[in-house]
């Protein structure tokens, strides 16, 4: 019982249930109509043959019986009685006696008038001397088996002829004669009336299961199915999956919905990921700060005696121990620092340095820790590469971590870390990033909060014909993994403009030379102009003073392993601060703090991986000239 | 150098009280150490120190009361800050309360030295100073202050904005007074940023020390002084002008200014 109550609250069952119902109650009403109306009509076709056979033998046997010639009309009747369906014809006088009939053993017997044949006069024991047609006619059940019999009585009227005869037997006064009785076999006709009514209920069915079967079928797909797809949405975003997408969206208000619901988990997602950001930034703010004051106490005391020792001994060997004592508790310093800074967004202390330099030095850090787990180490150094500004502190945190996260990811025995550095050049076309604009008015454009590919982006306001909107454009020169909050196509007529001031940053004199669309153009301080096709679905911009100044040289530095890769929903994560697939072994602020040191040098870091065949993590630093 | 200078060391840490202590008694100071500042400033109402080095984040009274305490007490000895939890803000917060200096923890021997140093030679000019005005003899000036619309970072640097939006930075007289022989200047790149509180240069002198300059703004600098590199007298020649050491372009100004006291003030 509650499992019929539970089905029946699925909205599908519901919509099929009362569709059902209403096309049984339809299909049965019309199948009923149908059915008397085809009964009615071959009855009447029945009723129509009976009485004209009725009239036929009537007229034949008129003559014989005006001249008394009994076997003539015996003869008469018998013929006409071998017609199929003919059961019985007989013809009886006003007394109720038969005088002719075609099963001979009756004649000579009364008619009972209370009999079936007889009520059309006789219901009151009064004959009735004239008879309309309809009342004629009587269907009963027949006595031998279960035909039905059809009746037609047909009164024999007094004429003159027939008192004007020479036998003189009736009186001109006499105005029934006799009555001829024909009794029809309805056999046929019932049989007919039944495979009539039977084809009729099985089209009834065969329609209502087609019916039902086709109306099952649509609700399933076009209400069922996005129904569950939204229902189970919701459950995931119910679990926390924020991630979660309805795919195959349809065009109706099923596909709006899913539509609408995806938007809005994306923003909430981002809403999710902004505050765990701030959360986890917070707290780690909080733990750096209390990190920091607890462990700069010992080293206070490490580096002022190592220091103190240092001015004091005179012994070369002693001198050189002392400063590694010295230089590695100053090098746990600018790292407990950077932590601090990280925390707190500062900038790097840049110099001119060598990346090689850092790199071997981080390399040296790890060697033994390499050796002893036996984990080969190739170096792939490009050697021309220029000195350019960095702070060859974090820089080298950075490598110390990436070898670090390498060796803990491979095996002992056959794992393998490679380092590479490479100069190359890279159009600013698809590399270089937008980190500041502004618009006519100066108002600044950068939007913290929607970061794309965890660079903040560009938030312009959006008006079609009324309805408002913003897009946030990809940060990235050339890459257009805009977002967009409403949506238009490359005729609408779209105005753009600044979200503070309104003042619009649409290029009148322009439009996009690939495809026509509106032009939207601000200014990128200290770096010219900045243009684009508003159309989401056109890749077209331009940054003239990038592309004048041609490509930029940049150094790739590779770090792969052969190790055990990350898997999917770990890549995206692992720039987090907090997120660690280490769990008790690691803090989890490596890699965020990586990327924090990158961006802080204008690089990029990205990382691919095969999960079980190792993972490659590429840095593209800037090569300022 | 020091010799028969007293100085009080505060901090809840005994390892930092004994390295302190081990790095001044060996340039000559006899040191006091105290794990509180409640019990310090007692020590205070007793003897009379040339420096106090104070912890920031101290149980019970932490190292900011601890420098309300002395102004209100009218102890004119001075303080050097020194915390683990070493950020600007703190270094900025410790210089406007008073504190002459600001050692962030961990520090070497070098570095303890110098701060030393000049904490120790503050005081003395600071005695002079009081003595002078006791006697009312304006004749015998130790240092210059800086012009009344110039803005300084405690006694250490200075900043005069100017109308175009750059400001110019510079060491004060006060400063530079506590370093003697100058040598060497070693100084940032141009369009490298600069943050209030932060070393922004270093001094070198003939004793080999080494002193940091923090800068009185956050900013960019966009002109450092290249003259000073081969004229290093020019700093303590010239201090508010000709000794200018960066221009820079302010980053935070509005915030900035909360920590900065018009030289102006002091002449009150």
């Amino acid at each position: 019982m509650m499992k019929i109550k539970q089905a029946f609250t699925k909205i599908s069952l519901k919509l099929i249930f009362t569709v059902g119902i209403v096309t049984i109650a339809i299909i049965s009403v019309f199948s009923f109509f149908s059915i008397q109306a085809q009964r009615n009509e071959l009855l009447s076709q029945a009723e129509i043959y009976a009485s004209k056979l009725s009239e036929t033998i009537r007229n034949s046997t008129h003559l014989s019986m005006l001249e008394n010639r009994s076997d003539q009309t015996h003869h008469i009747i018998n013929t006409i009685s071998q017609e199929p369906g003919l059961q019985e014809i007989r013809i009886f006088n006003k007394e109720g006696s038969i005088m002719f009939s075609s099963q001979k053993e009756f004649i000579g017997e009364m008619v009972d008038k209370n009999a079936e044949a007889c009520y059309g006069c006789h219901t009151a024991n009064e004959p009735l001397e004239k008879l309309p047609m309809e009342d004629r006619m009587r269907i009963y059940d027949s006595p031998q088996d279960s035909s039905r019999i059809l009746g037609v009585i047909n009164p024999i009227y007094n004429e003159p002829s027939c008192w004007e005869a020479d036998c003189h037997v009736h009186d001109s006064d006499q105005k029934v004669l006799g009555v001829l009785d024909v009794k029809l076999s309805l056999k046929d006709v019932d049989a007919q009336i039944a495979s009539s009514e039977f084809r009729s209920i099985i089209f009834a069915i065969i329609a209502i299961a087609l019916l039902s079967l086709i109306i099952g079928i649509f609700v399933r797909r076009w209400v069922e199915k996005p129904v569950n797809e939204l229902v189970n949405a919701t459950e995931q975003v119910g679990t926390g999956n924020l991630n979660y997408e309805i795919k195959d969206l349809s065009s109706d208000e099923l596909g709006l919905l899913a539509k609408s619901f995806n938007n809005m988990t994306h923003k909430l997602a981002d809403a999710r990921l902004q505050l765990f950001q701030s959360d986890k930034m917070a707290s780690m703010g909080r733990l750096a700060a209390g990190v920091a004051h607890e462990i700069n106490n010992p080293l206070t005391a490490v580096l002022t005696y190592s220091s103190f020792l240092l001015k004091r001994v005179t012994d070369s060997e002693l001198q050189q121990d002392l400063k590694v004592i010295v230089r590695e508790t100053k090098r746990s310093r600018e790292i407990v620092k950077s932590l601090l800074d990280f925390a707190r967004q500062s900038v790097p202390k840049k110099s001119n340095t060598s990346i090689n330099e850092i790199i071997s030095n981080a390399v040296a850090v790890v060697d033994n820790q390499l050796s002893m787990k036996h984990i080969k180490l190739e170096k792939n150094i490009e050697d021309n590469i220029p000195h350019f500004k960095i702070d060859s502190n974090q820089m080298q945190q950075v490598f110390i971590n990436l070898l670090v996260n390498a060796s803990d990811a491979v095996s002992e025995r056959d794992g393998n870390i490679s380092v590479s550095t490479k100069l190359t050049s890279l159009s600013p076309y698809g590399t270089l990033q937008i980190k500041n604009a502004v618009c006519g008015k100066r108002h600044s454009l950068m939007d913290e909060e929607i970061k794309i590919d965890g660079k903040p982006s560009i938030k312009l306001k959006l008006n079609k014909n009324g309805t408002e909107g913003f897009v946030n454009l990809d940060p990235t020169y050339g890459k257009n993994r805009d977002k967009f909050s409403i949506e238009f196509d490359s005729k609408d007529q779209i105005q753009i403009s600044c979200p503070k001031c309104n003042i619009s940053v649409v290029n009148k004199e322009k439009s996009c030379p690939v495809c026509k669309s509106i032009v939207y153009s601000f200014e990128v301080p200290p770096q010219g102009m900045f243009e684009g096709c508003i159309n989401p679905k056109c890749e077209w911009q331009e940054w003239k003073y990038v592309d004048e100044a041609g490509v930029r040289d940049y150094v790739e530095i590779k770090i792969s392993d052969n190790g055990s890769g990350i898997s999917k929903e770990d890549l995206t994560r692992i720039f987090e601060p907090f997120y660690s697939t280490k769990g008790q072994k690691g803090t989890g602020l490596g890699l965020a703090v990586i990327w924090g040191i990158i961006d802080n040098h204008d690089g990029t870091i990205n990382v691919e991986s095969d999960l079980g065949n190792g993972t490659t993590f590429t840095i593209l630093l800037p090569v300022a000239n | 150098m020091f010799k028969g200078e007293k100085i009080l060391v505060v901090d809840d840490e005994q390892v930092i009280l004994d390295a302190v202590s081990r790095i001044a008694s060996a340039e000559g100071l006899s040191v006091d150490s105290e794990t509180d500042a409640h019990s310090a400033l007692k020590k205070l109402s007793q003897t009379e120190y040339s420096l106090i080095f104070c912890d920031i984040m101290m149980p019970q009274m932490d190292g900011f009361a601890f420098l309300d305490e002395l102004q209100k007490r009218k102890i004119i000895t001075p303080v050097i800050m020194i915390t683990g939890y070493s950020t600007v803000e703190n270094a900025v917060k410790s210089l406007y309360k008073g504190a002459i200096d600001f050692v962030p923890k961990p520090f070497t021997f070098e570095e303890l030295n110098s701060s030393i140093n000049r904490g120790i030679k503050f005081f003395r000019v600071q005695k002079v100073v009081e003595e002078a005005q006791v006697k009312n003899d304006k004749s015998s000036l130790l240092y210059v202050p800086g012009p009344p619309k110039y803005k300084r970072l405690g006694n250490l640097s200075w900043m005069n904005l100017k109308f175009e939006g750059v400001a110019v930075i510079g060491a004060t007289d006060l400063f530079l007074e506590t370093i003697e022989d100058l040598v060497n200047i070693e100084m940032m790149d141009i369009d490298e940023e600069i943050i209030q509180g932060d070393s922004c240069a270093n001094l070198i002198t003939n004793d080999e020390l080494l002193h940091h300059f923090l800068s009185p703004i956050s900013g960019r600098i966009i002109e450092r002084n290249e003259r000073l590199f081969s004229e290093i007298n020019l700093l303590e020649k010239d201090p508010y002008f000709e000794g200018w050491i960066y221009k820079v372009i302010p980053s935070n100004i509005e915030y900035n200014l909360k920590y900065l006291v018009p030289f102006a003030s002091d002449r009150a």
